[in-house]
Order: structure tokens, then C-alpha cells, then sequence
């Protein structure tokens, strides 16, 4: 962020153009009112990752460097290790070979200090389903580093789920499932988002709700290594693509 | 930007929210105290309605019973976690899973273990025991159910990524078990006949400080293998 005023400018500017009907929004004011804050810029680093999954390798020597600000998508067919890549990147997998750098650090040495800056979101939504969607929010504001400027009210707000706070998440649907997991990556300061098909079971408004959500953490500082098939239509930041099967 | 890392209340938050999802999922602490009650219930039906032989055989009853109560339950610990994905969470916490493992372990025993000890002076008196074995019975159950869930909790966690790890579960935990189950039920035959019993209650407490100790970090490796 170097440029705060100017890009602050170019980013209200974008906003009213492309939804003139949505300024006075929660989430447009709170996005607003909390450029002033990104002051630290972060580095992943990922040196010759290798992966190899029964006697298969999936993907050796796979290099790429990601700062604040910036998004990386990943393509390829299905099997060729997109969903590997991400558990490795987030911790929950070792890499064969190769090395994971977080600030110029070992991402995997340093765990639980490297899992502060991250919120992932895998194929299982990873909710509980006895339990509401402030139940379930409550539960990962506590066990990462809470937001201070957006309550769960908020996020669940900006998620579309206004109204069904107090509902057990059994009760509704998959689309909805999805969308309190997606609220959970606005709750905690996480500054990298490790998504693996966010936009499943979403509706069209879903869609376009997560990728205002994805500008507006971009524009902040934040970084996101994500696997869709869905095109997403980016207003801001740097995108890298890496295709897998090639 | 100010934001808040505290490792005690993601504590406290785990285990109220294993505590609530027991209290809405009823069956998970009546099942294994049915259980216990129904097979300690059935042995003087079995064994005949001599007394004495009951009185004899009672502490055991009631601790073997109490053993398998336990193994029956180990596998809730992190089966719905891992199924649901918020295994997965927990092990990208800011804090360490260790810790917060023991909060899982804490929450189990509350919910498993707990009654079993509430009922079991009833048992007891089923059993026609004594009321000073009784009160035995009830300390080595107090120092020995949270050592089973400790061991417990690094067998399951070893086995949460095999579809069918129940047996094998069994295995890898049942022969650690056994050392608390011959100290406990020594101690309740030795204070039967009037003996000091401090050696084997000691010996169980060294026990659940061992277990406090060593078994978290075990669980918490044992968890990132099975997620890898």
C-alpha cells in the first residue's frame, strides 16, 4: 500500500460506479473507515514445492512469491493436487520437498505463529451443525485473532444471513452453510485467505458478495491463494494464475 | 490494528461449545452411562446372589465397566470434528493445538465420566459393598477416568482418519488402560481389608500428572498425522 490516497480515491470511485445503489451499505462504510490501518506488508514464499500422492507426483519444483495486496489462483484439471497445494500452504499437509516462507521464515516451524495470519476455508465448510452461525463464528473469533472493528452481527450481515443468527446451522441450507463459513473470514484478522472453491453452493448474489468481500480484503493488504472454476471478475490487486497440469 | 490473542478464553470457548453440542446431542453422555449401569446391574443377576462373592467381585465389576463405558465414547472425541471440517480449524488456531487439546479432553470427561462417578456410589450400593470401599471406589474413579480419557485421546486421534478404526482403537489403547485398572481395583480390595492404600493412590495420581503432561502433545502430533 504505498499509495494510500490515491488508491483510496480510485477504490470510492470504483465502488459508487459499480454499485451506485449499495454506498451507504455497512460493509462499504466499514471498508472505509479502516483503509487508514494496512501498514505491514506480507510476503508468502514458496520454494521448489513438491507434492507426491501414492507413488504420484502431482507437482515438483513449483515456485511463486505472493505480497500483500496480491491474489493467486490456481488451475487444473481435478486430481492434479489443487486442494494438496492449499493444505500444504495453510500447514495442514507437509510438503515433500521444498519450502514454505512466511516473512522470510519457516512457515511450518513456526506454526501456530504463521496459523494467526491465515483463515482457510476448505471443502467441508467446517461448521458445527448443532450449533448456530454465532455460535460457530464466536468459536473462530476465539481461536484466531478477533477483528476488532467488525462484530459477528456484521459479518453475518454482509453474508446475507441477517435474521438467521439464532437458527441451527443443520437448518439451513448448503448454500447458506457455505455462507457462514465464508463469515468467518471477515471476523478474524487474517491477513491470507486459503480458499478451496469458495464459491460452491453460492447463488449469484452469494457470488458477487464474496468477490466484493475479496476486493475489499485485497485493497486492504490482504492475500488470498484460492481454486475456482468459476471466472472471477477482479476490480483490484494483482492476480497471478498457476495452472497445475501444465 | 488492535486485535485480542487470548489463549484462555479460546480455551474456555472450546470447551463451553463441547459442553453445549453434549447438551443438544443428549445421547452422547446417556449412552455410555446406560451402559454402565446396565452392565453392572446385570452381573449379580449372572454370578448368583451370594453376597459375599458379590461384595468380592464388585469393585471390579464396577471399574472394568467403567473402563469400557469410556472406550465406548473415545471416539466421539474427534470423529464429528474431523467429519465436519472444524478439525481442521482447530489445528490452524493461533494457539497451540496442545492446549487447546486438553480443553477437548477436560470436556470429554465432564460429559463421559463424570456421571459415571456420580452414579457409581449407587452401584456400589447395589453391589452391597461397603461404604468405606465405596468411598475408595469413588477416589480411584475421581484419579483414573481422566487418565483413560488422556490415553484415550491419542488413540483416537491416531485412528480419526481410517473409516473403521474402532477395533483398532481398542488395541492401540486397552493395554495402557490395564495399569489403571490394577491399581484402582487393588486399592479398593487392599482398603476392604483395612490396609493403607496411599501407595496405589499415588501411584494413579503420578499416573494423570504423566498423562496431563505427555498425552496433549501426543494427541496433537497424532492429529496433524491423521489430517495430513
Amino acid at each position: 500500500m504505498r499509495d494510500k490516497p490515491t488508491r483510496r480515491a480510485f477504490l470510492d470511485a470504483a465502488i459508487s460506479a459499480l454499485m451506485p445503489n449499495r454506498r451507504d451499505h455497512p460493509a462499504i462504510t466499514l471498508f472505509n473507515g479502516m483503509q487508514s490501518e494496512t501498514a505491514v506488508t506480507h510476503v508468502l514464499e514458496a520454494r521448489d514445492l513438491c507434492c507426491i500422492r501414492d507413488d504420484r507426483t502431482l507437482f515438483s519444483g513449483l515456485n511463486f512469491t505472493l505480497n500483500s495486496g496480491e491474489a493467486l489462483i490456481l488451475e487444473g484439471r481435478n486430481g492434479s493436487g489443487k486442494t494438496s497445494l492449499l493444505r500444504i500452504l495453510c500447514g495442514i499437509r507437509l510438503p515433500d520437498e521444498g519450502k514454505l516462507l512466511w516473512q522470510d521464515e519457516d512457515a511450518h516451524r513456526i506454526g501456530a505463529e504463521f496459523h494467526q495470519h491465515i483463515a482457510y476455508l476448505g471443502h467441508r465448510d467446517g461448521n458445527k451443525l448443532d450449533l448456530t452461525p454465532e455460535e460457530n463464528l464466536r468459536i473462530a473469533q476465539g481461536l484466531g485473532r478477533a477483528r476488532a472493528d467488525v462484530s459477528i452481527d456484521e459479518a453475518l450481515e454482509k453474508v446475507g444471513l441477517y435474521g438467521f443468527e439464532d437458527v441451527p446451522t443443520r437448518n439451513l441450507s448448503a448454500g447458506q452453510q457455505r455462507r457462514v463459513a465464508i463469515a468467518r473470514l471477515l471476523i478474524t484478522e487474517a491477513e491470507l485467505w486459503i480458499l478451496d472453491e469458495p464459491f460452491t453452493s453460492l447463488d449469484r448474489k452469494g457470488i458477487e458478495d464474496v468477490e466484493d468481500m475479496f476486493d475489499q480484503h485485497l485493497a486492504r493488504g490482504g492475500m488470498s491463494v484460492l481454486t475456482t472454476h468459476h471466472r472471477m471478475n477482479f476490480e483490484l490487486g494483482k492476480v497471478h494464475r498457476i495452472n497445475l497440469s501444465e | 490494528m488492535k486485535s485480542k490473542l487470548s489463549l484462555g478464553s479460546a480455551f474456555g470457548l472450546l470447551l463451553k461449545r463441547d459442553l453445549i453440542l453434549a447438551m443438544r446431542r443428549r445421547s452422547e453422555f446417556v449412552n455410555p452411562l446406560l451402559f454402565f449401569v446396565l452392565v453392572v446391574a446385570l452381573f449379580p443377576l449372572a454370578v448368583g446372589s451370594d453376597p459375599n462373592l458379590i461384595r468380592k467381585i464388585g469393585p471390579g465389576v464396577i471399574w472394568v465397566s467403567a473402563l469400557l463405558a469410556s472406550l465406548l465414547t473415545l471416539d466421539n472425541m474427534f470423529r464429528s470434528d474431523f467429519e465436519d471440517g472444524t478439525l481442521e480449524q482447530y489445528m490452524l488456531s493461533a494457539h497451540p493445538v496442545s492446549i487447546l487439546v486438553v480443553a477437548k479432553v477436560i470436556a470429554h470427561w465432564l460429559i463421559t465420566g463424570l456421571p459415571l462417578i456420580l452414579v457409581a456410589p449407587l452401584l456400589g450400593v447395589l453391589l452391597s459393598l461397603p461404604s468405606d470401599a465405596i468411598m475408595v471406589l469413588i477416589l480411584t474413579l475421581l484419579l483414573g477416568t481422566p487418565v483413560l480419557s488422556l490415553i484415550g485421546s491419542v488413540g483416537v486421534a491416531l485412528t480419526v482418519g481410517l473409516r473403521r478404526g474402532g477395533v483398532l482403537l481398542s488395541l492401540l489403547v486397552l493395554p495402557l488402560y490395564v495399569p489403571v485398572l490394577i491399581f484402582a481395583t487393588d486399592a479398593v480390595n487392599t482398603a476392604a481389608i483395612g490396609i493403607p492404600i496411599t501407595a496405589q493412590l499415588s501411584i494413579i495420581g503420578a499416573m494423570l500428572f504423566l498423562a496431563l503432561a505427555l498425552a496433549p502433545l501426543a494427541t496433537a502430533a497424532s492429529l496433524r498425522i491423521s489430517l495430513s
